[in-house]
């Protein structure tokens, strides 16, 4: 009996173990899955419980739902991994045994490594909108807001749904608006980066919504601290940016007990390679989703699309065989960009975000870099497909690799 | 990939000016890149260049400013004293480094 241990029951982990359940004999293969507890949050809802569009019953189910039988769900902290002895040390003193470890254990913000930021103003003038408890303690606070400043922050790349901080203040612009408020209210959106947005076109596009919006950019900002007295911002080359409100998106960190053992980068991520996922140390180890090093976004997209080739390879490699399928980094996004229109966004390692059409079987193209009402219908209908269809291990109509039929290319663009 | 000539050293750099070979690169030249945007270099200064080349060679991509600080053992504050302003592309420039990936 051979055993595939899963570390973390997120979109990664539980997909995986539906995938390959199907695939792996019961009588030659035992599949366990850890996580801390048996609530599997759609992390995308976060993103609308500020502005009451979903409640917490919504974006909540128990994990254990959406495993498959004949695989162990085992509840309990992780301590550490040892991966010469391929062993898993739980909190609890239990010991597991694997032959393959996947590490998914994603991603969390982590408001202790600024300074000040979980001072006396946090949750009062100072929120996150990435957890569930944050998300719900926003929306009370939103409720009152009709004055002065709120500014939406971003500590320090990477943070996963690296669209999320924009689409929450494009979001809360149009939701000012719909209360008859956005001309008492400063919006300004403060970024390490040096554009909205990471990739060129995508950083211009975006770029320009803030302008139509009036949001204010201020980028290239490093957050050193946070000054709770005086509520301001305070940036290592000494900027400081007062705030009536601020939302924002702590540093992020993979989970502490990579630190513990030994096999996490400076942000606890996993160094893999970055088109098989496996660990560029241990030959049985794998890190998919969020928990990895992969320059891709840490997004349910990527997660997805890795999961498929993750799957694949997986197979070739317990017969012996060598691994033929290539992750390319595949990310696909709808941004939300209020007054009920949304955007999509679809790349790879090498293909930056560009305009033109996304094929869609049934549903029929959908505009890229451009705001359309059927890319906002698009993002809401998606809830229901990840709870139905993705994280069941279902097959979903997007191809794994990114393809580039229906985009337009910069050379194109310009001869237009 | 355009070529260019710093005192009498042919490199081979990108549009923004970061120099694309490892192997071009000397601690001449980065006195050189280090006057062309302001800076004169200090033992602090080296220490942080030093550990970005090192750490290239092994991980194969730029260090970014929390890899230095944490594993290179200077303070972010620090960082931005000795490369005012923008000390990611200012140390990856001098260090003859490809510009650090904007995260994605």
């Amino acid at each position: 009996m051979r055993n595939l241990l899963i570390l973390g029951a997120g979109t990664a982990g539980t997909m995986i173990a539906n995938k390959l359940r199907k695939r792996l004999p019961r009588e030659d293969w035992q599949i366990t899955i850890v996580d801390r507890d048996d609530r599997h949050h759609y992390q995308p809802g976060y993103l609308f419980m500020p502005f009451g569009t979903y409640t917490e019953k919504q974006v909540v189910r128990s994990r254990h739902a959406f495993l498959p039988d004949g695989v162990d769900f085992v509840i309990a902290d992780i301590d550490q991994v040892d991966p010469e002895a391929s062993t898993v040390a739980l909190t609890d003193g239990r010991n597991l045994p694997y032959d393959y470890l996947v590490i998914a254990t994603g991603t969390t913000p982590r408001p202790d490594e600024t300074p000040g930021m979980l001072g006396p103003e946090w949750r009062k003038s100072i929120f996150d909108f990435y957890t569930l408890e944050g998300s719900a303690a926003l929306a009370k606070t939103l409720e009152h807001f009709d004055r002065g400043r709120l500014v939406v922050h971003v500590t320090e790349m990477p943070i996963k749904c690296p669209v999320a901080p924009l689409e929450f203040v494009f979001l809360a612009e149009a939701w000012l608006r719909g209360r008859g408020v956005r001309d008492r209210v400063e919006l300004t959106y403060v970024t390490p980066l040096p554009g909205a947005f990471t990739k060129p076109a995508a950083s211009e596009h975006l770029g320009s919504m803030l302008d139509e919006r009036k949001i204010a950019l201020e980028a290239d900002f490093m957050v050193e601290s946070i000054d709770n007295e005086a509520k301001t911002l305070v940036s290592y080359d000494e900027r400081e940016i007062p705030f009536d409100l601020l939302v924002t998106v702590p540093l992020n960190m993979g989970a502490d007990f990579v630190a513990r053992s030994g096999m996490g980068d400076e942000l606890n991520y996993v160094p893999v390679d970055k088109h098989t996922l496996q660990s560029k140390k241990y030959a049985n180890v794998f890190a998919v989703g969020d928990a990895s090093d992969i320059p891709a976004s840490k997004a349910g997209s990527v997660a997805h699309f890795a999961v498929d080739i993750f799957v694949h390879n997986f197979l070739e490699l317990i017969e012996g065989r060598p691994m033929t399928e290539s992750f390319d980094g595949h990310a696909n996004c709808f941004v939300e960009s209020g007054d009920g229109k949304g955007l999509l966004i679809d790349f790879n390692y090498d293909t930056e975000p560009l305009p033109g059409r996304f094929p869609l079987p049934k549903v029929g193209p959908l505009d890229l870099l451009k705001e359309s009402r059927a890319n906002h219908l698009g993002k809401l209908a998606f809830r229901h497909i990840y709870w139905n269809v993705l994280l069941p291990g279902r097959p979903m109509p997007i191809p794994t690799h990114m393809s580039m039929a229906g985009k337009v290319t910069t050379s194109e663009n310009k001869e237009k | 990939m355009p070529v260019t000539t710093i005192e009498g050293h042919q490199i081979h750099v990108d549009d923004e000016g970061f120099m694309t070979e490892y192997d071009e690169w000397s601690e001449d030249l980065s006195k050189v890149l280090a006057a062309q945007i302001g800076i004169d270099l200090s033992d602090e200064h080296w220490q942080a260049i030093r550990f970005l080349r090192s750490d290239f060679a092994e991980q194969g991509e730029t260090a970014t400013l929390r890899r230095v600080s944490v594993q290179g053992g200077i303070p972010t504050k620090r960082l931005f004293q000795l490369f005012p302003k923008k000390p990611a592309k200012k140390m990856a420039y001098i260090a003859g480094l490809p510009k650090p990936q904007g995260c994605v």
